[in-house]
């Protein structure tokens, strides 16, 4: 795989019956792609908690993957309220998330550092009032 | 375990198309919290969970589930069943607590598969 793939996704606010769909579509392209079944995982989990995020939080946002060879790249930027304390934010635990999200299994604190967990590395640029962008980098 | 011994074990009640019986799961999960299911549960298996609306399923894609049994007499939502089916995973009913199902699972030899 010599080029560069790239696939850009509207991730949807307040949009729980489709949210992950996303996610389940990137998983589908690296399988295609032949990628090793660890690697899949991990941009699985970390894509899906992101999209998550995104659809619970920040108003729905864009979801785009730039795929190389040695490493997948996801960037998850939404325009919603931004994180006012990304270090407590980081902290297994901790969450903002409203009744509805709760009741749909989500909100438990674990998005953020489940994330950071499958990522070699996580890039979080966040702004109060202008949004969040995470920058998210999995080595193949 | 094979999923036709799941359904005995727990007396449960099949939503999904595909053919079941002989799917073999080899470790299982007992959560209502998908975060947790995405940060611990590490082989492909089966679900317990008292949920039952579609992240459920979107969960179990992404961590490659193959079985969802929703426990305490839930019935999936008619948006579940339809996805679980696009998706190819087998859902399941049982009127079993969360608790009483997984400790009958593991009293036949079927165990966790994250931490």
């Amino acid at each position: 795989m010599a080029e560069v793939i790239r696939h850009t996704w509207q991730v949807l606010a307040d949009d729980y019956s489709t949210a992950g769909e996303a996610s389940a579509s990137l998983k589908k392209v690296l399988k295609q792609l032949g990628f090793a079944a660890d690697i899949i995982r991990r941009v699985s989990i970390a894509m899906y908690e992101g999209e998550i995020n995104m659809v619970i939080h920040a108003n729905g946002g864009t979801a785009s993957a730039e795929i190389c060879e040695d490493r997948i790249t996801i960037t998850l930027a939404d325009s919603g309220p931004g994180i006012p304390d990304v270090g407590l934010a980081m902290k297994e635990g901790y969450s903002t998330a409203s009744d509805r999200a709760r009741s749909l299994g989500f909100g438990a604190g674990m998005g953020l550092p489940n994330i950071k967990r499958c990522s070699d590395d996580l890039k979080i640029e966040t702004e109060v009032g202008v949004g969040t962008t995470l920058t998210i980098t999995i080595l193949a | 375990m094979k999923l036709a011994k799941v359904k005995k074990l727990l007396n449960a009640k099949v939503y999904t198309d595909m053919d079941y019986e002989n799917v073999e799961v080899f470790s299982a999960c007992g959560s209502d919290l998908m975060s947790h299911v995405l940060a611990y549960f590490k082989d492909r298996g089966l679900l317990l969970t008292g949920l039952n609306n579609p992240q459920v399923v979107r969960t179990a894609e992404m961590m490659d589930i193959l079985c969802i049994v929703m426990v305490r007499g839930k019935e999936p939502e008619p948006e579940v069943v339809k996805l679980a089916n696009e998706k190819g995973l087998v859902v399941m009913k049982t009127d079993c607590t969360l608790f009483t199902a997984c400790g009958l699972l593991y009293t036949e030899g079927l165990r966790g598969g994250g931490y």
